[in-house]
């Protein structure tokens, strides 16, 4: 049990067991107040929808342009029996999801800027808590963008999997990307502080992170040097995960998890650490 | 570290009632500029309490000491006998705050921004929705609870705030400059609705201000704080009759401060913190 807010102000009497309760942050409270920011994040989308019809536009050119004509030339080397297209689609998802979260810090800038992010601090909801909310909003966000391509990609005569319980799957893999790489956007919002640089910064980084993956081609294709990056970088992990589960090409699933969820328990305990400074600004 | 003041420190644990606020030589330093220097400040429960001072005094700095948002250099500040330090999570729970800057999320309903902070205070489920109408009734918002708060006007947004605070039911509420930056209407209209939250909840009441009519009306008791010290404290009264007679706040406010208040350059509310902060430098 924890400190009934509902108390009236006066009443001191139940102090003691507030306190002993205070101590903890369980897993329940931290589960709840992940519920609370991604219900947040329905709000705003549900106010503004633009965003998402404009970032569906991305997605749409890379498979109906760059995937038709690539699978028509065939320059690509995809496992057998999987067309170019339905090996780019998993990518795709894994490419707008990293875009959605990568600029994700923008929104937490703003909410220090308009204040509103003093106010969240001032709850009784511990840093890491506050940014791990945060976190599985973003991926709240990328898991209508990865809706968009399945069904974008089922228009186009790919066949992703339909099994349910994949699918929950994928949205979960979906989930964890954008949750490290929200989490990366948090940290450079704590260090970049301003508004302007971590604009730069995620301009800078979003295309190396997209192309030094397994998102548009097989890692085996790539140059050594190559080779190694693609193997530090999460999304090659996601994107495993996410072909392995939607066409069903062989993948290293226990393994992409694990670096995910360690990715993102490491991410979230980096932004955390910087969110007072990033407060204090 | 002591975690409650429950015994062996006589300054925190006086007989009878536990201060509401309790600051004991409180100091907090940006760099090489001490920002608040060993401040000793008590305030008692039900009161309302008015912390004074130019820009650079050190007011807002001991506000986020007291929120737990900084973290005192050295002393402490004691919430209704619970060290801000040890135990932020039970302060804040205690808390309800209201920053200098107009801090509701515009990208919100009313409703939304109510329904947030009754989430984020643990207020179960099924109390939620009864608990934040009735906060945004309190504070007449029933009518705009459904639109963004981005068309609210100043005056709204900040009573939209104090209707935040409130879901919690706090004991204690801090209001860093809450009518700064809005119109004479909209102050007294903010101001009615404070008084209101007070009396019917028997709220202790922490705020800070630049205008000395306000603090005159409606605080109990006063502090004038200067370079991060309290210059004199007491009621408005007193530390008037202190002076001589036909005395003004202002004139008390000026004969400890040394001057006028600065020019309100608070209005459009920039960063408070940094601007504090600055303005700390200049004057220090």
């Amino acid at each position: 049990m924890y400190a009934d807010p509902a108390a009236p102000p006066a009443a001191s009497a139940d102090r003691p067991a507030a306190i002993s309760a205070a101590g903890m942050f369980t897993l329940r409270k931290l589960a709840s107040r992940i519920v609370t920011l991604c219900w947040v994040e329905t709000c705003k989308i549900r106010h503004d929808r633009s965003e998402l019809y404009t970032r569906a536009i991305q997605p749409i050119l890379w498979l109906l342009i760059y995937g038709e004509t690539f699978t028509k030339i065939h320059a690509i080397p995809t496992p057998p029996g999987v067309s170019y297209l339905a090996y780019l689609a998993p990518g795709i998802i894994g490419q707008s999801a990293l875009f959605v979260a990568i600029f994700y810090g923008i929104q937490i800038i703003w909410e220090r800027d308009a204040g509103v992010l003093t106010k969240l601090m001032v709850t009784p909801t511990p840093r890491a808590a506050l940014i791990s909310g945060k976190a599985f909003a973003a991926g709240v966000r990328s898991v209508i963008q990865a809706a968009v391509v399945v069904v974008l990609a089922a228009i186009l005569g790919v066949a992703l999997t339909g099994n349910p319980l994949k699918l929950i799957a994928t949205a979960v893999v979906v989930v964890l990307g954008s949750a490290f790489f929200s989490c990366l956007s948090m940290t450079i919002a704590g260090l970049a502080l301003q508004r302007e640089r971590l604009m730069g910064i995620g301009q800078a980084i979003t295309m190396p992170l997209f192309f030094s993956s397994s998102a548009l081609y097989p890692v085996r294709v790539m140059p050594g040097w190559l080779q190694a990056l693609t193997k530090a970088n999460p999304l090659s992990y996601e994107v495993d995960a996410l072909r392995g589960l939607l066409i069903g090409t062989p993948a290293n699933m226990g393994l992409d998890v694990i670096v995910l969820v360690a990715a993102t328990v490491a991410g979230i305990s980096a932004a955390a650490l910087l969110l007072p400074r990033l407060a204090k600004g | 570290m002591t975690v409650l003041a429950s015994g062996g420190d006589p300054a925190a644990a006086p007989p009878g009632e536990v201060a509401a606020v309790a600051c004991e030589e409180l100091t907090y330093a940006f760099g090489s500029h001490t920002a608040v220097d060993h401040l000793n400040l008590r305030i008692q429960p039900g009161e309302t309490f008015g912390l004074l001072g130019p820009n650079g005094a050190g007011k807002t700095t001991t506000i986020r000491m007291l929120v737990t948002l900084l973290k005192p250099v050295s002393g402490r500040v004691l919430v209704f006998g619970v060290d801000t330090r040890s135990q932020p999570m039970l302060v804040r729970r205690m808390i309800g705050y209201v920053p200098q800057l107009l801090s509701a999320d515009g990208t919100l309903t009313g409703r939304e921004n109510v329904l947030l902070f009754a989430r984020l205070f643990d207020v179960p489920r099924k109390e939620r929705p009864e608990r934040a109408d009735a906060a945004l009734v309190a504070m007449g918002l029933e009518e705009a609870a459904q639109r963004q708060a981005s068309t609210y006007s100043g005056g709204m947004i900040r009573r939209l705030e104090l209707a935040q605070a409130l879901v919690n039911a706090p004991r204690l509420l801090v209001l860093d400059e809450p009518t700064v930056g809005l119109d004479p209407i909209a102050r007294t209209d903010v101001w009615e609705y404070i008084t209101k939250l007070r009396d019917e909840h028997h709220m202790t009441v922490l705020m800070t201000t630049h205008y000395m009519d306000e603090a005159d009306t409606y605080c109990d008791r006063l502090a004038l704080m200067h370079r991060g010290h309290i210059r004199a404290s007491g009621s408005p009264a007193d530390l008037k009759a202190g002076l001589g007679d036909d005395v003004t706040l202002d004139d008390v406010f000026r004969h400890y401060t040394g001057g006028t208040l600065d020019d309100d350059t608070e209005k459009g509310g920039i960063r408070n913190v940094r601007r504090s902060r600055s303005t700390a430098r200049r004057l220090g």
